[in-house]
Formats: structure tokens, sequence, C-alpha cells
């Protein structure tokens, strides 16, 4: 009806001029005809402009007034002719009508407050209150005074009034041709689809949300790692045991058993599972001699080793335990070289911060050779890192109580303009690599580095715990793109 | 990694230049050691009250480095260490050569060791600094290397303690006795009375720089005790120094005790404490022994200062580093790292090299330390262009290449769970005892699970024996998520296996929920049947080994009634069910999570399961 009016109006005359006046005059709620103006707008069959205006509506108490009158009204009709008591008036009108009523209609000096009786002063009253707001209510104007009287007994409140007023659009006719916004399978099937028209698309918006599974974020990462892990011809161990003694962990490593990452500060050891129950006992003596008297050119580190130290069950600090298991098993067949990856859980009983939890995922890669040189394990590296993007890398010398040479891996970051650590490597000793039963002239060369920092600056995640762990949100692990780490 | 923190102009007047920050980070770079933190005194005050940077920054402050050392490089843990080394490493000092003054036997101190001390200390060596010059610098680097060294290698003064005292106020010989606490004697260093060993003892309980060393021999009948001739107490190790010997700016000679359970580490803290400070001694480099007497007459002259001559071959140095380095460019390398090299054949090719370890470096146990040193002063930076061209590490193939079948298989099922609409969460292996057991209605099954001996909070009690603890929390932290949720994990618990050399082993698991205005108990029992049905196995009638079939199962965690037991080929690998609502409005989690009081609102079904047995 109001799209109708609007047309039809506008056929003839050249513009509606106030969509308030027009709605009004029609008898049509201008929140109908401002709905269709908008729409017809839409399609440019009509060309709006914004018209506001300061007006004033009622609240709720003044549109009760409007149809039971005011207070004043309602007390002064409950006065019969010959009085009141006061308390009996009182039982005929709601509380606070009575207390209203009372004040304004003594003030209007409608009525007069005996100490017996309340009586009518007048014998007729005009309810100009219900009169005003029955105007105010049809958009008509009252005047100032008024409008500062019922403001005042919040009877009414300013509103902003927004119309429009209303010309005809490059697209106009007088009737809206039917559109669709969808293909239905009536109007295909029909053949209708011929007569459609389209609504215009709205290309700055997006389509609708799609419902579907995802996978997480860091374990993106890793799937990419293992897949440049595997173009470079690695293979990968198995690193399902959370549990591990001290002596894989360590002992193997040539980590002397005062080394202050054994702390309980650093490592967490285990009332159950506490000990380890077996080891094979010919190789943890050759470990025993190289920590304590050397052996193989090595001075050792001269101290009391103790087996109990050893037997200490841990939750592995570094995936490395794992790495000395497969390279002991590797000693006891005939030599062949290996190459090796892992990507998983370690843990640290460190203080938790922004970018430090207790666990977190380590990625290590390890060559197992004859002859390998540091120049191989530099050129390793430099392969490794160019599939992460990375080019420009620099060493650094470090120390590692199981790698000699040991060297810090630092990478020029060109969105933070400066060098950051991306990962340690090093030669695993021959302190640790004899006493396992590895030729003289083989060499491993390893490198390791945490899949945590990477995807933090990758996705530009500054927090771990938004990464990681029970406070992720889903919305984040749904939203968040491909890894596209070694397809560069 | 130890750091230390050095005077910026003290460290460039011993290293007799400045240097810009960026170019000191580059010698730093190049040597192995990393410029942490540039501060000031004040500045470090500052933070450790944590107030606000002030206005007014004085410029006449003076700029400290914070240096980080290799944790085996003790003889950089000073500022004269550290110069020394970088000296010699730019070549601008010859290696310096120490040695022990000339003093007869008999004129040479004595420390005797009494036997009572092997119940709790049995070691300990001397030496003496004649002669030296300390200024308030000097002074305070010579107690902070004591502190250093007390911190690493003598492990907080377990394996060693240091005392340091001033030679003219004792006598000599000394005794190192071991005496029940009650018959010690002596004013401690920094108190104005004479205190009772067991009363000092709990004095210092309320000592927070010292407490924490009072468990090393609180609990021993004897405590180690040094006199001299005098029965002056010199030090009650490895706690407390005596008064009367404190060493001032003003002390000329210093007599250095180090008290020890490990003999290697005591005579490497001692060499460490008399070459760094000889520097400042009259005779420079020059160190006075002292004689140690054992009970049973055997006696050892300390500090040892004596060379290790290790035998380094060219072939295995340019081998292990993949360069062909001459003999003479080893040789010049080496001394800048402070090991003098002499070649002992004259052979270019197969040059064998005699290497002198000094006693600074007890870092060099293996000639593949040696073999690091070459490759530090060539630079490895200078390695890597050459590395890059002729790298055969990553061309090396390995003799097969193998996929591992469980992680290949778990990457396939998460696919699949993934692309019938679930989305994969990470959650933690550790967790607390309650998590585990008591919020899921679970009974603390010590049989079960791995149990850790020293956590730091209830969050790292146990490794998890099931992934719905991590889950469930996933929920509750993302309970304005739009529903229906629909998550799963892919990973391993541990639980105990006596089967196994360490004593536990990992599962395995695939857990998924959904959550939403229904509990869906359909939705995860159809996941199951996708599982199942992806991974080829048919479902099967009850008591059928050849597939899997469900049944009626009676677990806490879940409502009764509704959930299931998954029988694959008999065994049983799983179950699923209806989160029981006790467990899913879990008012606990809330406190050990966040701090208001929130639960899961909304019922969910859970399904857990073992992949392994799908292999």
């Amino acid at each position: 009806m109001a799209e109708e009016a609007i047309l039809g109006y506008l056929q003839h005359t050249e513009e509606i001029k106030d969509s308030g006046e027009f709605a009004a005059e029609r008898n049509i709620d201008h929140n109908e005809i401002v709905n269709v103006i908008k729409s017809l707008h839409g399609f440019r069959y009509v060309d709006a402009e914004d018209i506001k205006r300061e007006t004033w509506v009622l609240t709720d108490e003044g549109k009760t007034y409007t149809a039971t009158g005011s207070p004043e009204f309602q007390l002064f009709n409950a006065i019969p002719p010959e009085g009141i008591p006061k308390d009996e008036l009182q039982k005929k009108l709601d509380p606070s009508v009575f207390k209203i009523g009372c004040a304004q209609a003594a003030k209007n000096k409608w009525v007069e407050m005996g100490k017996q009786l309340v009586t009518r002063k007048v014998q007729n009253v005009d309810d100009k209150v219900k009169g005003l707001l029955l105007q105010i209510q049809q958009g008509q104007g009252i005047g100032s005074d008024d409008i500062k009287a019922l403001k005042a007994r919040k009877l009414i409140v300013p509103q902003t009034w927004k119309g429009y007023s209303v010309r005809k659009g490059p697209n106009y006719a007088p009737k809206r041709k039917q559109v669709v916004t969808d293909l239905t399978r009536e109007n295909f099937q029909s053949g209708e689809w011929k007569e459609l028209e389209f609504k215009e698309y709205n290309y700055s918006a997006k389509g609708a949300p799609l419902e579907g599974g995802h996978l997480h974020p860091l374990l993106k990462v890793r799937a990419q790692l293992k897949q440049i892990f595997l173009c470079m011809g690695f293979e990968e161990m198995p690193t399902n045991n959370f549990v591990e003694s001290s002596f894989w962990n360590f002992d193997a490593l040539f980590q002397p058993q005062q080394h202050p990452a054994r702390d309980s500060h650093d490592t967490f050891f285990l009332d159950a599972p506490s000990t380890t129950k077996r080891l094979p006992e010919d190789y943890v003596e050759r470990v025993k001699q190289i920590h304590e008297t050397g052996g193989y050119e090595s001075r050792g580190y001269v101290y009391d080793w103790k087996r109990e130290e050893a037997n200490k069950n841990l939750l592995r600090t570094h995936t490395t335990a794992v790495s000395s298991r497969m390279l002991y098993q590797l000693a006891q067949k005939p030599f062949a070289p290996k190459k090796y990856f892992s990507i998983d859980r370690v843990f640290r009983n460190e203080a938790v911060d922004r970018t430090h939890l207790a666990e977190f995922h380590q990625i290590e890669g390890l060559v197992c050779d004859r002859g390998l040189t540091l120049c191989d394990l530099i050129g390793v590296l430099h392969d490794f890192f160019s599939h992460l993007g990375m080019t420009k890398l620099k060493f650094k010398p470090a120390y590692n109580p199981y790698t000699e040479p040991s060297m810090e891996i630092f990478s020029y970051h060109e969105g933070f303009k400066k060098w950051v650590e991306v990962g340690n490597s090093g030669m695993f000793r021959p302190e640790m690599l004899r006493p396992m039963g590895l030729p003289e002239d083989v060499q491993v060369i390893a490198w390791g580095l945490s899949l945590e920092r990477p995807t933090m600056i990758l996705y530009g995640i500054d927090n771990i715990r938004d990464l990681f762990g029970p406070k992720v949100d889903l919305g984040l692990i749904k939203k968040n793109s491909i890894c596209r780490l070694g397809i560069n | 990694m130890p750091t230390i923190s050095v005077g910026r102009d003290r460290l460039f007047a011993a290293l007799g230049r400045t240097y810009t920050q960026e170019e000191f980070e580059d010698l730093c770079f190049s040597f192995g050691i990393e410029l942490d933190d540039v501060t000031t005194e004040k500045a470090i005050v500052r933070k450790e009250k944590h107030l606000e940077a002030e206005e007014d920054v004085d410029e006449d402050e003076e700029v400290i480095y914070k240096i980080e050392v290799p944790a085996n490089r003790y003889d950089l843990l000073c500022l004269e260490g550290l110069a020394q080394a970088l000296r010699v490493f730019c070549e601008w000092q010859q290696i310096p050569t120490y040695k022990l003054a000339d003093v007869s036997k008999d004129a040479m101190l004595k420390m005797h060791v009494k036997p009572e001390t092997s119940q709790i200390r049995p070691y300990i060596v001397c030496a003496v600094l004649r002669g030296i010059t300390f200024d308030k610098a000097r002074y305070n680097s010579f107690i902070d290397l004591q502190d250093k060294l007390h911190q690493n290698i003598c492990r907080r003064r377990t394996l060693v303690a240091i005392g340091t005292h001033d030679l003219d106020t004792l006598k000599g010989p000394f005794t190192y006795e071991a005496l029940p606490p009650s018959s010690v004697n002596f004013t401690p260093l920094k108190q104005e009375r004479s205190f009772r060993a067991d009363e000092l003892m709990e004095f210092y309980k309320s000592d927070l720089k010292l407490k924490k060393f009072l468990h090393i021999i609180e609990d021993s009948p004897v405590f180690p005790v040094i006199y001299d001739r005098n029965r002056t107490v010199l030090s009650l190790p490895p706690i407390i120094n005596g008064a009367h010997s404190a060493i001032t700016l003003e002390t000329k000679n210093v007599f250095i005790e180090c008290t020890a359970t490990d003999l290697t580490k005591a005579k490497i803290v001692l060499n460490t404490m008399v070459t760094t400070f000889s520097e400042y001694c009259a005779n420079k480099f020059v160190i006075e022994p002292v004689e140690v007497v054992y009970p049973d007459g055997k006696s050892h002259i300390y500090p040892d200062l004596s060379i290790y001559n290790m035998e380094v071959s060219l072939p295995y140095v340019n081998g292990l580093i993949g360069v062909s380095l001459e003999a003479e460019e080893v040789t010049k390398l080496l001394n800048r790292m402070q090991l003098h090299a002499k070649q002992s054949t004259s052979d270019n090719k197969q040059a064998k090299f005699v290497v002198s370890v000094p006693p600074t470096r007890s870092d060099i146990l293996h000639p593949c330390d040696v073999m690091e040193d070459v490759a530090i002063a060539y630079g490895f930076n200078a390695i890597k262009d050459k590395a890059i061209v002729d790298n055969k590490g990553s061309k090396r193939l390995a003799a097969s290449l193998k996929l591992l079948p469980l992680n290949e298989l778990s990457d396939l099922i998460r696919k699949e769970v993934a692309m019938v609409g679930f989305t994969e969460v990470l959650t933690f292996i550790l967790c607390s005892k309650k998590e585990n057991f008591a919020m899921l209605n679970r009974k603390d099954d010590t049989s079960k699970a791995v149990i850790i001996g020293n956590p730091r909070s209830s969050d790292f009690e146990a490794v998890r024996t099931s992934l719905m603890p991590g889950i469930l929390k996933t929920v509750a932290h993302n309970k304005d998520h739009p529903k229906p949720i629909k998550i799963f994990e892919v990973g391993d618990i541990s639980v105990l296996d006596d089967n196994n050399d360490v004593g536990a082993k990992n599962l395995r698991q695939l857990a998924a929920l959904y959550c939403g205005a229904n509990a869906g108990f359909e939705v995860v029992h159809g996941l199951v049947d996708r599982v199942m049905e992806k991974n080829g196995v048919p479902f099967v009638s009850s008591g059928d080994k050849s597939g899997y079939y469900i049944e009626r199962s009676d677990e806490p965690e879940f409502l009764a009634g509704r959930q299931a037991r998954i029988i694959y080929k008999g065994k049983h690998i799983g179950t699923f069910g209806i989160v029981h609502p006790e467990v899913s409005v879990i008012p606990e989690i809330v406190i050990l999570i966040v701090l208001n009081n929130f639960d899961i609102p909304d019922p969910c079904s859970f399904v857990e399961l073992n992949i392994e047995s799908l292999l």
C-alpha cells in the first residue's frame, strides 16, 4: 500500500515534500513509508533526501494518560459533589495517580483539601493535559509553555524525527518490477527465470559464512615442516614416549650429572614410574667410563658418576633423547647412513609466560654419516631454512654439552629488520657417539628449534596461549590461514 | 647461560679501545658471547624495585653491559678474564703463561686436613695471591667472580665453596677440620659478636642470601671449619667466612681456600680465581702455592697449573670442519683462542700438533674442542660461504626412507574428522590430578597415571590419561562460541606399563566433542561410524570379531543409558556418551582457569578411542 501510494503520487506530482506529512495524510505508519522509501531508493526508483526535525514524543506515562486522562482529572472525577474523606479518596485511586492528582488538582485550584473532606472547588473541569498529549501524539505542534510543563512532568521527551523528501529516481516506474535475490527451484523449473530481474548484488558485503571442520594452526605448520623434511630425504623418528630415563635424556648425551639442566628447576622428575627398569648394561658401563675417566681421546669430566641419577625417570626435556636411542640402535648394526627428523612435545619445569609454556614442540633434524663436516652442517641448515623462506643466516659459537662445535642459528627478519635466533645446531661429540659403538669416522650433525616460535612469527601471534592450549579461541582456529611454508 | 655485568668503560679500557655498540655486538657474536642488555646501575635498582623510569636520567651514570657467556667458560665470568680472552682473540696480547712462585717446600704455607672432614666435605685446595693491588672496581670484580662461580660450576656451593682471606691477619699453618657445631665459636663476616656454629645456623635461617646454603651441612653431626695456627676461624664452609680475616681494599696478600665434594671442580674454581686475578699481582701471572697435607701423609701442591698436552692432527681439524687450512694457519687461529699449538711433524699435509691446554681452559676435553676453536677463530660465517657451495650433508641420501605408520594414520584420521566438520584443538599433556580424575567423576587411579614428583604448580601434577580434560577446558573457555561446537584432538596420553623399559608408554588417542542445544549423542556415534568406515572396518553384530560393534557401558563420566563402549575386533578401544552433567558443569575448573564462576552451560557428548588399535 505504501509503495503504491508513493509511486502513484510521484506519477503526477514532482515531489513528496515530507514523508511524515505524507504518511499522516494517508494514515499509513511512517516507519512503513520510510522502509519503502529506502527500498525504492536502493533500486533507484526514487531519489530521497534526509529531513531531520526535533519533535516531542510521549513517555510511557504520557501515553497512559491519553487513555485514562490525567491524574488530576481522574482525581477530580473521583470526588463526589458532597466531598469525600481523604483516606477514602485514596482508596479509590492508584497511589501514584492519587499523589500526582492531589498535587496537580490543588495547583489548578480544582479541589479543596479540607481537614475532614476533600471537596470540588469548581463544578466542571477540562482535561487539558490529555488534550495536549493527544495533540503531540498526532504530530501537531503545541505552545512552548505547554511543552515546558509536560516536559517537567516527564510526560514527553524530545526525539529527533527522521524522514525524507522524495522525487522520481532514474529508474522510476509507476510499478516495481519483480526482483529476486537467488534462483529458486520453482523459477528454474517453471521457466520463470527468463522474466526475473536480480536485485542489485551488494558487492561490498561478504558472502554467507560457511560451516565446516578445521585443522589446528600449529599442526598445519607441523605438516609443512614434515613435508620439507621428507623432500630433503629425512625419515621420521618415533617420538611417542613422553616418559624417559635420565640416562637417555642426559647421560647418553654426555651431559654431566651436575649440569644445571638436570636440576629439578628445569626438569619434571617422576613419582610414578620413578625409575627406569632396564638399560643396556654394557653401554651404561661405557657411558660411565667416558663421564668419569674419559676415553676415545677425551679427558672426561672426572667425577663420580652415579647410576641412581641415570635411573631417574623424567618427562623428556628434548627429543634428542629419542635421537640418542635411535643412534644407539643404529650402532648395533653394520653402519648405514641415516637422516632423521622428529617434531613432538617436550617438557620443561620452567616458569611460564607469554612466550614460554611448560610444554612445547621441538623440531629436530639430524644426519648421521661418515666424514660429515661443519660445512655439511651449515649447508644442511641453509637448505632447511631456505625451505622456510629464511635465506640470510649467520652462526654464533655457542655451548652445548653434547655438541662440538655448537652454533646458534640467526636469521635476518625482514619485517623486524633485525637478526633473530631461529635455532641451535652442532656436531655430536665423540664422547656421545663412540660409547654407542658408532665407527670413529661417523659424524652426526643435528639441529633443533621450537615449532611454536616460527608459527607465532608466521601468524603474528604474541601470546603463546593464543596458539596452543585450552584457552585458544575456536574462532581463530577456524579463521587461521593455510600454511604456505615450503611452497614459496 | 650465565650472564655477567661489566662496566662498559672499564671493559673498553681493558680492551684498549672503544667500540660502538654495534661493533661490540659483532665482536661478541664472532667470539660466541652475547651482549644481552645495556643498562645502568640505577636502572637495575629501579627494575628490582619495579619503579618507573625516572625523568632525570643522570648522563654520567656508568653504562653496564650485561654479557652472556657459555656455561662451560668459567674463565669468562669476570671482566678480567673476558677482556683478556678478547684481547688474545684480537691478537693484541700474547697468551699469558701462569707460573707458581718459587717457594721452597719448607717456606710453603701448609693446610693440614683432618680425617673427620671426609664425612662432610672431603677436599680442600688453596693458593696465595701475593702483592695484589685492589681498587674499588677490582675488588668488586673479585667478589662478583666468587658469586658467579658459586652460582654456576659450584652448583650453589654444594660442590665447591670459596673463601678468600687477608693473609696478613692470619698465621699458618692452617688446619681443615670437621667438628661438632657446638664446639665451633667465631665472629662471622658482617657480624659484631661471636656465635656458636649451631646458633649461627639458626641465626641465618632469616638471612635471605645465606639461608639457601644451610641445607648443605645442616644435618651433619660435624661442620667443616678452617683454623689458622692461633685457632682463628677462617671460615665455616660453605656458609660464611670469619670476620677476622676479611679482605679489604688495602689487602695485599690474599689467601684463597676452596672446600669441595668434587675435587676436579675445586681445582677448576681455584685456577679460575688465581689466573684471572694474578694479573694484579706484583709479579704478574705468578701464584704462590700452598701444600695440602692429608691425614694419610699424602700431600698435594695447589694450584695445579699444569698444562694439558693434547695431540691433534691437521687432517682431523680440516676433515671435521670441511676446509683445507695450512698447518701454520691453524697454529695462528688456535693462538687467538688462547691455545698454544706446536707442530710436531714437518709434513705439512699430515701435520700433527701438540696443543697446550692452559689451566684456564677446563672446557677443552677432546680434540673436537680444539677443532671447534679453530672453526670459531676462522669464523663460522666464513665457513658458511664455502659450505653453501659444496654442502654434501643434505644431498646424501638415507639408505631407505620409511614413513612412520602411526603418525601417517593419525594425520589421515585427523583430516577425515576435520572433513566431517570438526575443528581441531591442541591441548596440554600436563594436567592436575583433579582434572584427570575427580573432575571427570573418576577415581584417582594410581595404577594408571604418570605422576610428576616436582611440579611447579598443580597444573603440572600428572600426564593426562585421557584427552577429556583438555577438550572440556577448551569448551569452557569458548562458551561464547556459536553452537554447536564440534571439536576434536588427536594426541598422546601416557599410562604406566611395566613391559616398557622406562615403565610407561604413550597411547595415541582420538577424542571429539559435540556441544549444542542438545547433547548430540547420535552425532558422536555417527563420528565413530565414520572413522570406522574410513578405516574399512565393518559394523558387525555383538560378539563378532571381524569388525566393530558398540555395547552399553557404565562409566562415571557419562550419563547412564546414553553411553557405549566401542569394541573393535573383540577389544574395547574407546567409549562415547553424553558427558555427565556433574562433569560438564565443572565449578572446580573455574578456580583453575579463570576466576569467575563459569561452567559449561550446554549439554555435550564426547568420544575417545585409541587409534593405535586401527594400525
